[in-house]
């Protein structure tokens, strides 16, 4: 998000004038000093007839096949080029309810703050919320405020939950996938990661990198009106890369899986980072970012279709599901040559050698 | 990139192939010394496109896997028992040591940084004046410049709270090491480009002379891997034994004279520790009596003790090319990334560990 | 071991009470501060390989053909008409 926006963002909401600086052990222990925190900014600014009930629970009517899904946010540093974990909170959620072919309807947003947040890093991350909710049509209507001693916490960790109704025409299923399906990707790999390591202490650089976190649920919805169940699988590849989700997919399955890294799509300066660092950026995070298993009919439509998104101005096809090679995924190299990719036993470390 | 992507570009990529194909008149077997030259090889799919005839092996050149593991049981005592700021290069941090891994203690509490450069490590050092800093200085002589001038830096600053933990291991009495083992069948050798930035070609004559092995001094992409492995088969099918530059465009005969000035100022050469293969004679840096205040080492009056290494593991053998990580018993069984028994399996330029991920093992 | 890129020196400047050469390196649209110390004649424009934070060699742009040419030289390069598509193309 470009800082015009952000400083528009935070003028539209100003923080209310409130007699403490930090967040303390108080502000989460359910008394005064909550209500206080609470009524000034969380219920304000996020304000919508359900949530205002201020119930212990929200009070929803859901129709049809349903989707659910959860997601905690423990990113360090909480504000990164390209956003905070606010937007990545929501956009998590969103994200993940769109990979089950699902309209995003409703969250729940839960903290856990370290006791010494300063009030005005929470109230960014909570306008941040906002509008990630206005982008992406959802409400959060039910949610948890804790605050742990110092040390206990790392300033502050999200968790949000969401439910939707599963668009009609969905189909989405690992157990869907055929030989023959081609895989696409929406977008540049590893920008999310890259962005995180841009501003990380002892290993930082400068460059234009910003994490590609935004809300899929529009774009894949319109592609899922469009495809139906020729797209039989969605996946976003968050932590551990494009590398690790395909890795769990074809371990699951019967089938093989062929990538090619000339065709993985990757901003210049993204690769750059990842070079000097010594990371593959296979295995970097990505947060705005899904990966379709169509089939083999339909995929160049699909991704036809999905370049004219401003999601998916980038998308590649970047490889097809195969018969050879049952439970593994098989990367040709840039000089043509053959590798399996393997799970890494971690998260994936900057090296020298 | 400039002067990197061009070096990958798959057709020069075929016909350096189709070049090495034609040139070999039978089985020869070719050592690349350094890991990043096995990641290259690996990562890229070299050695399955290579003719059967040729055997690339996979030689000690992984500082991470070679650091003895009582220098790891000291960073992970120094980090959790002694309270400082032990910082270190990424690749160190999973190394598991005798009891932990370094990742291990900083999950435990201990303050460990990842830093892309020692030299960070004498800013963290003036930034928390009433803290001790560690850097763990690990590598080869590519990387002891480096580590070298954070303590000329800290030195000349006056930063007292700053010493490096070194572990440095040197290539050439390796490669003798490795050619003086009467098991090890090498034809001939790619050298450490990157080494031999630092430090020249001149030590590798004397080698090539008295061995009679081709040493190509060879860079990291993989046009300059099937160059260098090319130039090694032209002069083995021609009955050579020189020493020759594939990585010019970087490596100079001399090397990097300021480079070694600075290493000869902070470091006095000694025998060193190699975790698989043993005390090799001359093979290490020791920090000078001139700088004792910045040698982690003295500073920090710690002895541990070496601890054994696991009986099944066999990577002595495998670092000199005697045997393959699959011939072991334990590979892929109780030895693993997760779990590694020894050197080579402990990072992924570590023969083992390469060999692992290559064949896509599955983890259990 | 020693992974090292090459990137072009955007500015130099002098740290810590002038003692230190530092230089701003370009690599492919990222910068990051390198020492110059071992380096004492790289100078802007110059294209440096970076280790670890030191920039430890200058890139032969003569040398860096010779890999393209090798074959040829060899006598091995009979259909490959044009040479110069491989080169490293100044930018």
């Amino acid at each position: 998000m470009s800082e015009n926006k952000k400083l528009r963002m935070q003028l539209q909401c100003p923080m209310p004038k409130l007699d403490f600086d930090v967040i303390t052990l108080g502000h989460g222990s359910g008394g005064v000093l909550t209500n206080t925190l609470l009524d000034s900014g969380v219920f304000d600014l996020l304000s919508n007839d359900i949530l205002d009930e201020r119930h212990d629970g929200a009070f929803l009517e859901l129709e049809g096949m349903t989707a659910f899904s959860t997601d905690s946010f423990l990113v360090s540093p909480i504000f990164f080029p390209g956003g905070n974990i606010g937007e990545l909170a929501v956009n998590g959620t969103v994200n993940d309810l769109a990979m089950c072919g699902a309209t995003p309807k409703y969250l729940s947003l839960s903290f856990i703050i370290e006791e010494g947040l300063p009030v005005k890093e929470f109230w960014e991350i909570l306008v941040s919320i906002k509008f990630a909710c206005e982008k992406a049509g959802v409400k959060v209507v039910t949610g948890d405020t804790k605050v742990v001693e110092k040390g206990k916490g790392d300033k502050i960790f999200v968790n949000t939950s969401g439910v939707g109704p599963i668009h009609k025409k969905a189909n989405i299923s690992s157990k869907n996938i055929k030989v023959g399906d081609k895989i696409i990707i929406s977008g540049n790999i590893a920008s999310h990661g890259m962005a995180i390591m841009s501003v990380r202490e002892g290993l930082e650089f400068e460059s234009e990198i910003q994490s590609d976190t935004t809300n899929l649920n529009r774009t894949v919805l319109s592609l899922i009106e469009q495809f139906g169940s020729d797209i039989h699988l969605l996946t976003d590849p968050t932590r551990g890369g494009v590398a690790t989700v395909l890795t769990e997919i074809a371990q699951s399955s019967e089938v093989g899986i062929d990538i090619f890294q000339k065709d993985f799509p990757i901003d210049e300066q993204v690769a750059s980072a990842c070079e000097l660092l010594g990371l593959d950026p296979l295995y970097v995070a990505n947060e705005g970012l899904f990966i379709a298993f169509v089939s083999e009919s339909e995929a160049h439509s699909v991704l036809e279709t999905l370049q004219q998104d401003k999601n998916g101005q980038n998308a590649k096809i970047i490889g097809r599901v195969v018969t050879e090679h049952p439970k593994q995924v098989i990367i040709e190299s840039a000089i043509g040559g053959k590798r399996v990719i393997s799970m890494l036993p971690g998260e994936q470390l900057p090296r020298i050698c | 990139m400039k002067y990197m992507s061009e070096y990958r570009d798959p057709r020069m990529a075929k016909k350096y192939l189709e070049e090495i194909k034609n040139t070999v008149s039978r089985p020869w077997s070719i050592m690349e010394v350094c890991g990043g030259q096995t990641h290259s090889l690996v990562k890229n799919g070299i050695i399955e496109m290579l003719p059967d005839t040729v055997t690339m092996i996979h030689g000690p050149g992984c500082p991470v896997c070679v650091t003895p593991l009582n220098l790891i049981d000291k960073a992970v005592y120094l980090a959790s028992e002694k309270g400082v700021i032990l910082c270190s290069f990424g690749d160190m941090l999973r190394v598991p040591g005798s009891q932990k891994s370094l990742l291990e203690a900083k999950a435990e509490g201990a303050d460990v940084r990842i830093l892309y450069s020692p030299l960070e490590a004498v800013k963290i050092a003036e930034d928390n004046p009433d803290k001790e800093v560690v850097f763990f200085a690990v590598g080869f002589e590519t990387t002891a410049p480096a580590n070298a001038l954070s303590v000329v830096h800290a030195h000349r600053r006056n930063v007292k709270n700053y010493s490096i933990l070194a572990s440095h291991v040197l290539v050439p009495p390796a490669i003798k090491a490795v050619i003086d083992d009467e098991e090890s069948k090498i034809d001939g050798f790619l050298a450490a480009g990157h080494v031999c930035t630092i430090m020249g070609n001149t030590e590798y004559h004397p080698i090539s002379a008295e061995y009679k092995v081709p040493i190509v001094v060879t860079g990291f992409e993989p046009l300059d891997v099937l160059q260098g492995i090319l130039m090694v088969i032209r002069q083995l099918e021609q009955s050579k034994s020189e020493v020759e530059n594939q990585y010019a465009r970087i490596v100079r005969e001399e090397g990097n004279p300021d480079a070694q000035k600075v290493i000869d100022e902070v470091f006095k050469v000694r025998n060193q520790m190699w975790r698989g293969i043993g005390e090799i004679p001359e093979s290490g840096y020791a920090v000078r009596e001139k700088y004792a205040d910045f040698d982690a080492t003295k500073k920090y009056n710690v002895t541990i003790e070496e601890a054994p290494e696991n009986p099944d593991c066999i990577s002595g053998q495998i670092m000199k090319g005697i045997k393959k990580p699959f011939e072991c018993s334990q590979f892929g069984k109780k030895c693993k990334p997760t779990n590694p028994l020894g050197a080579p399996m402990v990072s992924s330029e570590g023969a083992c560990a390469a060999y692992y991920h290559f064949s896509g093992m599955v983890e259990a | 071991m020693c992974l090292a890129i090459p990137g072009k020196i955007k500015s130099i400047e002098m740290q810590y009470d002038g003692r230190v050469r530092m230089a701003k390196v370009l690599f492919g649209g990222i910068t990051k501060e390198a020492s110059l110390e071992m380096l004492p004649d790289a100078d802007i424009d110059d294209y440096v390989l970076v280790h670890v934070g030191v920039a430890i060699s200058k890139v032969d742009e003569e040398e860096a053909q010779k890999t393209f040419k090798y074959l040829e030289e060899i006598g091995e390069l009979g259909d490959l008409t044009d040479v110069d598509e491989y080169l490293p193309k100044s930018n």
